[in-house]
């Protein structure tokens, strides 16, 4: 089962959620999605690290073969493509690597070669795989290392999780792709609960199944409960605020091994989860 | 010499903007005169920079006069062999003026882009 942690809104818990319930499952992979600021690690701190880098192809033009006619430029949907001095002239950071200034070129002048964008990490925790993306500073697209990060970290038997980014775009859309289910955590404040909303949208709009963990509970937030129940959400867990969940936290420990009562809470969700997705 | 300036809707006073800039003023010095061009990169989704730039380079412009630019437009004009002055006043003939008159300095420093930012 592969389970796709996400939230609208940044801070809300998806890390927290996604190392806590891969460490209470006894065989599960832990895939960090959130390239730009892959944070799983830092509580997970895989043994045995190996790094291989991501790279994607970024066009070469041949001076001899150009005649200049300035298809690959016209054609370039991104503007990644100059034509300057009688050849065109590739910006690397506007280039989507889509491959179609090689395709159009009647002359055969493109060539590819590699540009490395970033690493995926492979180690492992006790039990769990841990697959990390760590994008290049600066580069414009999450997309290709968010895809090597799946590639190498889908886990055929057992469960998966995959740590999201923040946000509602296209990054997001690329790491849910291959989910089984979608958990949704949701923090119970106006600002959380309007980021929940568009991720609820999303997930809708790509037939995924999804249910949701409130974190930071200290209370009833109406508006989300009832938004839960008129979409026919499960909320499959409510986490109190509670300092000490904080502290394990922000001392870079996983709760479940620390705690006994959030082992239980989590190998709860663990059951929770799997009979909902087999619904 | 033939001398580009982004100019706004009213097509007299320099857009701040310099890929997005709805029209370019093309001044050509020899004969004096001046023609208004509509910007192709005005509404581009993205690489509006550079798109503008390719555009400039295109009607064979020798300089440019702008507020601002960005370092991958830059990066072209450096390629083309096109100077960039920074604009002094609010108008484009205040600035083709104070340029026959060598009086606008060359920019030195580009900004890495907006990118969907403002």
């Amino acid at each position: 089962m592969t389970v796709a942690v996400l939230s609208g809104k940044g801070g809300t818990g998806k890390t927290f959620v996604s190392v806590n319930l891969a460490a209470a499952s006894k065989d599960a992979a832990y895939l960090d999605c959130d390239v730009e600021e892959p944070n799983g690690r830092l509580f997970l701190k895989p043994e045995q690290v190996l790094s291989s880098p991501v790279t994607v192809p970024l066009p070469a033009f041949d001076g001899e073969k150009c005649t200049g006619c300035r298809k690959c430029v016209e054609f370039c949907h991104f503007n990644a493509l100059v034509f300057v001095k009688n050849k065109p002239m590739v910006f690397p950071e506007v280039c989507h690597s889509c491959g179609g200034c090689a395709l159009i070129c009647p002359e055969h002048a493109v060539t590819e070669t590699p540009r490395q964008v970033g690493i995926v990490e492979e180690g492992l925790s006790g039990g769990i795989r841990v697959v990390t993306g760590i994008l290049n500073p600066g580069e414009v697209s999450a997309i290709p290392v968010i895809k090597a990060v799946l590639q190498k970290g889908m886990h055929a038997e057992g469960l998966t999780v995959v740590d999201c980014p923040p946000g509602s775009g296209c990054s997001v859309m690329e790491s849910v792709s291959r989910a089984d289910y979608c958990l949704l955590v949701a923090e119970p404040t106006a600002f959380g609960f309007h980021n929940f909303k568009m991720v609820h949208k999303l997930v809708r709009l790509l037939h995924k199944s999804c249910g949701v963990v409130i974190n930071k509970a200290s209370g009833e937030y109406l508006p989300l409960e009832q938004f839960c129940a008129e979409t026919d959400m499960p909320i499959l867990l409510r986490i109190p605020y509670s300092a000490e969940l904080a502290a394990h936290t922000a001392a870079g420990k996983i709760a479940v091994r620390q705690d006994t009562s959030a082992a239980v809470t989590f190998r709860e969700l663990l059951t929770g989860l799997e009979k909902e997705a087999g619904r | 010499m033939k001398i580009a300036i982004p100019v706004d809707e009213n097509t007299e006073a320099v857009c701040v903007s310099f890929g997005r800039a709805p029209y370019f003023l093309i001044h050509d010095t020899e004969t004096k005169t001046s023609k208004i061009e509509t910007n192709p990169a005005a509404a581009a989704e993205g690489g509006a920079g550079l798109t503008a730039a390719q555009f400039v380079v295109d009607t064979g412009a020798d300089a440019l006069i702008t507020v601002r630019c960005g370092q991958n437009a830059a990066d072209v004009f450096k390629a083309a062999g096109t100077k960039i002055y920074k604009a002094l006043s609010t108008y484009a003939d205040e600035n083709l003026k104070a340029m026959a008159e060598g009086k606008l300095d060359e920019l030195t420093s580009f900004h890495a882009g907006f990118h969907g930012r403002s």
